[in-house]
């Protein structure tokens, strides 16, 4: 059907195709559209995942739901501790964003899952599939725009965060490398977290199952440590401890609860290699398998 | 033109599809029929690029779907009405598939008119009737104004106005000189609609033939002849002449004869020589669904049975066992009436060249269940 704005005689509406498609260059007979042709590229894949990902309540809620847990934490904290009148000392001031961030890291992941299990289970990718066949192409740009979309909000609600609570409390004054590292290191661990639980989900397609591995993921180390008593594991509990993503996202903040373990902006390498390795099996399962 | 060569899938020990090549040529409805679980969805999703054949290939004007270049403006689908993110509004689902196709967001409004959803283009599609998703997988096969068009049970859910609607659309587009691929169940639609037709059965081909040879090599026309109710012994008496010459003759369940291998006048002559008078001597052609049942009859994986609820019913005052008195056919009396059309299951004439009155209906397996099931009804008595 290729009436463009004019009405269709009524009668013959169906019965009178119209004129154009007949000839273009195409061979005797077949159809042309008259649209013209146009090779899609990453961009409109990107354009096109935005859309998807805007007009969805997952997104609101998921989202709204991790800026309330950020900041609601992040300000009572802040206000318990200065009621508290507890000697700050040394403690840097931005540390207090940590329980908030650990908080909404969940719903990032489940955001995260939802963006590319939700097209499983609705029958959707069957729908984004046909209209795209490059499977890579649909992935990575999935992949960037929640990316984006998790670190910029991330990044700035920490921010927000970071700021209220200097100005509620007077600690040590932070240094500029600690405000970059807790606004924007955090907000990019949180969203490579977010695009481990999408590598999840593609590999999973099942959103219960693959919030599930993810939730795992986080908290599983931790529970493990806790349990391994015996000396001879010591240095895997050791380890768990270490390397657990809260005591990970903890050490971005500098509230790390270990002494040992990756500082600084470490974590963030870790996260990145972890989802990288992810990211490749589910491009490789994307490609392979039948949907 | 979408070329089918050798395809075949299996989903571990089950076979899928089966060996199936066919060619699908554009300026014609070609219709798609099988029964549930043929392979049907299979062979789609194939074409498609969605599964991947286990050997053989389907190509789409010469090259694989996924090889294409500018497939989504090559080729439209509408697969699963419901294949649609519910919580996204119809507008919202067709602009972010023009998007990825690349196609202007103007296209959108333009089939969102063409498909009448554009009132509801706002709302999101969870609240829509089947016949809306329709309409809305139909809005995004066309979306992209492609050359290949595939659509798998177009008219389910849809109303009256809906399935004209898409019959005509189906032929327009054929018309436009596309390729349009459409499988359905519904015979009646295909029979309207349909130029082509591609039959399969337990995932192979069965049938690559024109609509109207596909009906006259599966079916053949016959004549019912009704005789005066009150006077049962004038139907013997013609069943016994048309036998004589050369004719197939079965009862329906109304009481009226269904007549193969001879002609409406041959019929009136042979009443006159037996002084029988006729009530009714019509045509009947052959519908598709008839020619389609008697194809598929052999394949069909998933039949119904009757419900006779037997394990649940008491048993009747005054009887030891549950009594079948009650489901025998009054004056059912196998030796001397012609055999009966069976009820059960489906029965279409004979295709014409066979011998009519061989055995009259051929042993199907319906057929075969229906006399088993009496047989051991009157055993039990």
């Amino acid at each position: 059907m290729t009436m463009p704005a004019t009405p269709p005689p009524p009668p013959q509406a169906h019965q009178a195709p119209p004129q154009p498609q007949q000839h273009r260059g195409a061979p005797a007979g077949l159809y042309a559209s008259p649209i013209p042709v146009r090779t899609p590229g990453l961009g409109d894949a990107i354009a096109s995942e935005w859309t998807k990902i805007r007009s969805v309540r997952s997104t609101v809620w998921t989202l709204g739901v991790m800026i309330v847990l950020l900041v609601g934490i992040g300000l009572l904290t802040a206000f318990v501790v200065s009621i508290s009148d507890a000697p700050l000392d040394d403690t840097p001031v931005l540390s207090l964003g940590f329980f908030g961030v650990l908080l909404g890291s969940i719903c990032v992941i489940t955001l995260g899952v939802l963006t590319i299990a939700s097209e499983y289970s609705t029958g959707m990718i069957r729908t984004t599939l046909t209209a795209c066949p490059s499977r890579a192409r649909m992935l990575t740009a999935k992949a960037v725009v929640f990316f984006l979309l998790a670190f910029t909000i991330t990044t700035v609600t920490t921010g927000v965060v970071g700021v209220l609570q200097t100005a509620m409390l007077d600690g040590a004054t932070p240094d500029t490398g600690f405000w970059v590292r807790s606004t924007v290191g955090v907000g990019l661990y949180v969203a490579t977290l977010g695009l481990l639980s999408l590598a999840v989900g593609a590999l999973v397609r099942h959103s219960a199952g693959a919030i599930t591995v993810m939730i795992a993921v986080v908290l599983l180390p931790l529970v493990l440590a806790i349990f391994m008593f015996s000396p001879t594991l010591a240095r895997v509990q050791q380890a768990l401890f270490e390397y657990s993503i809260p005591n990970q996202i903890g050490s971005m903040y500098n509230a790390s609860v270990t002494t040992s373990g990756p500082t600084g902006w470490e974590p963030l390498w870790i996260i990145l290699g972890v989802t990288a390795v992810a990211m490749a099996g589910a491009f490789a399962s994307l490609d392979r398998r039948d949907v | 033109m979408i070329e089918a060569v050798g395809l075949t899938k299996r989903y571990g020990a089950k076979t899928a599809v089966h060996n199936l090549s066919f060619q699908v040529r554009p300026g014609a409805v070609t219709g798609f029929l099988g029964p549930n679980g043929s392979g049907k969805s299979t062979t789609m999703r194939m074409m498609l690029g969605l599964d991947r054949p286990t050997s053989g290939h389907v190509t789409i004007g010469g090259h694989a779907f996924r090889s294409l270049p500018n497939a989504p403006r090559q080729v439209g689908a509408l697969l699963d009405a419901k294949a649609v993110h519910g919580g996204r509004s119809a507008r919202n689902h067709l602009l972010s598939l023009a998007q990825l196709a690349g196609i202007p967001a103007a296209r959108v409004d333009e089939v969102l008119g063409v498909v009448g959803l554009q009132d509801v283009a706002k709302k999101r599609s969870n609240g829509f009737s089947l016949g809306m998703g329709q309409r809305l997988g139909i809005a995004a096969a066309l979306l992209g104004d492609p050359q290949v068009l595939l659509f798998d049970e177009p008219v389910n859910g849809l109303d009256p106005e809906g399935i004209l609607w898409v019959r005509n659309l189906m032929k327009q587009l054929a018309s436009e000189g596309r390729t349009v691929f459409v499988s359905s169940h519904l015979m009646s639609e295909m029979a309207l609609t349909a130029d082509h037709l591609i039959v399969i059965g337990r995932g192979q081909l069965l049938s690559d033939m024109s609509v109207t040879d596909f009906i006259s090599a599966n079916s053949a026309d016959f004549a019912r002849v009704r005789v005066p109710a009150d006077r049962p012994e004038c139907r013997e008496k013609l069943t016994a002449s048309l036998t004589e010459a050369g004719g197939g003759v079965m009862t329906e369940p109304d009481g009226a004869l269904r007549v193969t291998g001879l002609g409406l006048s041959r019929i009136s002559d042979l009443a006159h020589e037996s002084d029988v008078r006729l009530w009714e001597l019509s045509p009947h052609r052959a519908s598709l669904e008839e020619a389609y049942m008697r194809m598929t009859q052999g394949v069909v994986d998933y039949r119904s049975t009757a419900d006779a609820k037997e394990g649940l019913q008491l048993p009747p005052p005054g009887y030891g066992q549950p009594g079948h008195e009650g489901y025998a056919q009054p004056g059912h009396t196998p030796q001397q009436s012609p055999q009966e059309v069976p009820q059960q299951g489906w029965y279409a004439p004979p295709p014409p060249g066979q011998n009519p009155y061989a055995g009259a209906p051929a042993p199907t397996p319906a057929a075969t269940a229906d006399r088993t099931e009496r047989k051991t009804s009157e055993d039990s008595r």
